[in-house]
């Protein structure tokens, strides 16, 4: 008896280091399961898809409750100060600590890992409204983006399938 | 831990349906199991990827993530999506008589 295939989308809204990661991650499972995978990049999200913001993706610890000294070995639930947080440097700091830990488990940067979705077959769009907003082209995404579509043309191609908001 | 018969031979294998004894896996049990996932017919592409993976998995004691086939066993994502379609991170692990894969990436 053919199965239909499962489907899932991620709406990727977020442009922080941290937040780049829950989609790539989960959609390569997905798509190592069998699952059809499509990704739409809305706001923020763009810089994921963004030539020149790729690379270039951060976390800052102001005002980032979640990010506690025990990423460095402190043990205990000691914060850092926002008083701290704010200094130069800092956001800069986070996001080398964060990118560490990540080799460490030789996880892939953000721009290699769209690359292996592409690749395995996930369909990924930018949003119309934000690339106006934003005023860019399609020239200024990675190859990859299949194209820049509405909210309307997202909810009838994710029709049956999983949409998960990141 | 439940049995089940491939080409004849009786193996062991978990809930999920993967073997659990890698050393009762042969080339037979491949090939049916290659047919019943919906592989198809073997060809030497695919051979290398599951070759690979029981090497890997002989060497680490665990069975190999996508990206460690597609980083070390020399194929690229596309040819292993193309050669396992629908899913090649339970297929091939089944198919080689290793267990699911443990990673996430």
């Amino acid at each position: 008896m053919a199965e239909e295939t499962r489907k899932v989308a991620f709406i990727c809204s977020k442009g922080n280091l941290d937040m780049a990661y829950p989609a790539l991650v989960m959609g390569w499972a997905a798509l190592g399961n069998g699952i059809d995978v499509t990704l739409f990049f809305t706001f923020w999200g763009m810089d994921m898809i963004r030539k020149d913001r790729v690379d270039h993706l951060e976390v800052p610890p102001l005002a980032n409750s979640s990010m506690k000294m025990s990423m460095m070995g402190v043990p205990g639930n000691v914060g850092i100060p926002n008083i701290m947080g704010m200094l130069p440097g800092m956001t800069a700091f986070a996001t080398k600590l964060m990118k560490d830990k990540m080799a460490k488990l030789e996880v892939p940067t953000v721009r290699e890992y769209l690359g292996m979705l592409c690749d395995a077959g996930a369909k990924m769009y930018a949003c119309k409204l934000s690339v106006d907003m934003f005023q860019l082209k399609q020239e200024d995404f990675i190859e990859g983006v299949q194209g820049i579509v509405t909210a309307g043309d997202f909810m009838d191609m994710t029709e049956g399938a999983q949409i998960i908001f990141i | 831990m439940a049995t089940r018969v491939i080409c004849g031979k009786t193996v062991q294998v978990n809930d999920e349906g993967f073997m659990t004894d890698p050393s009762e896996w042969t080339k037979e049990i491949c090939e049916a199991l290659a047919i019943e996932e919906g592989v198809g017919e073997l060809t030497p592409a695919h051979w290398k990827v599951i070759e690979f993976c029981r090497q890997d998995a002989k060497a680490t004691g665990k069975a190999p993530t996508l990206r460690r086939i597609t980083s070390t066993a020399g194929v690229s994502t596309k040819d292993l999506f193309a050669l396992f379609p629908k899913g090649p991170a339970k297929k091939v692990a089944l198919m080689s008589g290793l267990g699911k894969p443990e990673g996430c990436v």
